[in-house]
């Protein structure tokens, strides 16, 4: 069931089977990311962080645009010291530090903070119109959301100087190409895809997918070492949980099991 | 609003664009690129519009660049042309394929160089049994562009296309359309016409279902054949959801003629 929500750039709307979606909706401003937007996010990430009921949440921006950039007016009001003291970084934080998946459904333009919030999301699904960029560099200043540290993790080095030094944008393909993104689909399809896909995270146990979101993201911040070793705790931690009995079992009984985030 | 180079006119579904520099056989210089740009984002962006038929004035259909835009001076660096493709033919291009309608060229007369090429990037080419088409280029030293190395091949093959673009031959609209690399000749008295019929029928046809039929052909040249079948299912999906497959379906149904109304 649809339900529409009061926000000034965002519509957000539950769907049934756990999926909560949030579309960027400021078309004129090519959704541009002004402060409103990124609070409206999180307030909505924040109400549904403990909501048993949300187990996959989905960021688009339609058919057309995900997002073209931050609010430059915003910005260039602040100068150092205002810059220093942003609530922005704030923002940033909180939506990395959700801990449920997040999949981004990109068409057309991400660019900038649009790019940046695309890889905060833990998938990425594009329509073949996107264009993926960090255009900074062409205002005289850089990419200032991890777009210099999120984009060189994932597509190397020479690709990620390549897009912050120049500005210019990669396609669809090239974006799947170098690992940015999971899937390229047409454009008007590319929400359905994405619904699929988290219907069908939103039926695994939300235990196991919150711990193995947070081992997958802590490959980012260790050594193999340390990180195999905490993913063995992770792992071992699971087996105090009532879904990987339920699962184990509906698994021996050849039946499909249901999990009760317990 | 009224161009230099051009003409430009709506009525109903139907677009025309009609190149209109006909003392210079319609070659192309910046004003005329500027025009024909603005006229087909226009387009791109009109979903009223629902078919685009380009064609000329006087005895050619378009003798590509301009040369005496590109003034020779041997004291000069070298200009480079692969701005000029950058900036004015790969995105006409580009433009023309990417419309989600059916693009018509009914080419007049002579059709060389990117004039040519321009022609072959249309989803059909009808011709004046007067036409040729001349891939001009090997004989001042360049290499054919607007598209013309890539769509020559998959129109006529790979023989006649090294053929055309080496040897530079002219070859006549009536050749053309025996080599299946247009569509079909008219005498020049009915090409515009016959023309305007095709348009005015393809602007009542289901204008989302031909563009996704474009699509799923123009995405074959690259796709190998899992690819192709995966996004067949895909376009199905989206033409199975628009109205005017449901119009289709109850028309047949109730053995009446449909209405369709392009989405």
């Amino acid at each position: 069931m649809m339900n529409k929500e009061s926000n000034e750039d965002i519509l957000v709307s539950n769907v049934d089977d756990g999926v909560l979606t949030i579309t960027l909706n400021r078309p004129k401003a090519y959704n541009a990311l002004r402060n409103n937007a990124l609070q409206e996010i999180v307030n909505e990430l924040e109400k549904v962080e403990n909501d048993n009921n949300i187990k996959v949440v989905i960021i688009t921006g339609g058919k057309k645009v995900f997002a073209a950039g931050a609010d430059i007016k915003e910005m260039a009001q602040l100068n150092v010291v205002g810059l220093l003291n942003d609530i922005r970084p704030v923002f940033w934080r909180k939506i990395a530090a959700f801990p449920k998946p997040i999949i981004a459904v990109v068409n057309g333009f991400a660019l900038g903070a649009g790019c940046e919030l695309m890889m905060h999301c833990d998938i990425v699904i594009v329509g073949d119109n996107a264009q993926i960029g960090q255009p900074e560099i062409n205002l005289g200043i850089m990419p200032g959301l991890g777009g210099t540290q999120r984009l060189l993790r994932t597509v190397g080095k020479s690709m990620a100087m390549q897009m912050v030094l120049s500005g210019e944008f990669i396609n669809a393909e090239q974006a799947k190409n170098f690992g940015l993104v999971s899937e390229v689909t047409l454009p008007e399809l590319s929400y359905s895809r994405a619904l699929t896909l988290a219907k069908v995270i939103a039926q695994k146990s939300p235990i196991a997918v919150r711990i193995a979101k947070e081992s997958l993201l802590n490959a980012y911040e260790t050594t193999l070492e340390a990180g195999l070793a905490s993913e063995r705790k992770a792992f071992t931690l699971l087996a105090a949980t009532e879904d990987r009995a339920e699962g184990i079992a509906a698994f021996m009984e050849k039946r499909k099991p249901v999990f009760q985030g317990q | 609003m009224s161009y230099q180079h051009i003409e430009f006119s709506i009525d109903k579904g139907v677009a025309v664009l009609t190149f209109n520099r006909p003392d210079k056989l319609n070659s192309f210089n910046q004003v005329m690129h500027k025009e024909v740009r603005e006229v087909l984002k226009k387009i791109s962006a009109d979903s009223h519009i629902r078919c685009l038929l380009i064609t000329a004035k006087g005895n050619g259909f378009c003798a590509g660049q301009d040369l005496s835009e590109r003034k020779y001076d041997p004291d000069a660096a070298p200009i480079n042309l692969g701005d000029s493709i950058e900036k004015n033919y790969n995105p006409l291009i580009r433009l023309i394929r990417s419309l989600q309608l059916p693009v018509i060229c009914a080419v007049n007369g002579v059709a060389a160089g990117a004039g040519a090429n321009i022609a072959l990037a249309c989803d059909i080419v009808l011709a004046s049994t007067k036409a040729s088409f001349i891939q001009a280029f090997c004989k001042i030293g360049l290499v054919p562009d607007s598209g013309g190395t890539w769509t020559l091949p998959r129109a006529v093959g790979m023989p006649r296309a090294m053929a055309l673009a080496l040897l530079g031959d002219k070859i006549t609209a009536e050749q053309a359309e025996q080599w299946g690399m247009i569509w079909k000749t008219y005498p020049p008295n009915e090409l515009y016409d016959e023309a305007m019929k095709m348009a005015v029928n393809l602007s009542e046809q289901p204008t989302l279902g031909l563009a996704l039929i474009k699509k799923a052909l123009q995405s074959s040249t690259q796709n190998t054949l899992d690819q192709q079948l995966d996004l067949e299912r895909d376009l199905q999906t989206l033409a199975g959801q628009s109205r005017d497959y449901q119009e289709g379906v109850t028309a047949f149904m109730e053995k009446r003629k449909p209405k369709f109304l392009g989405h």
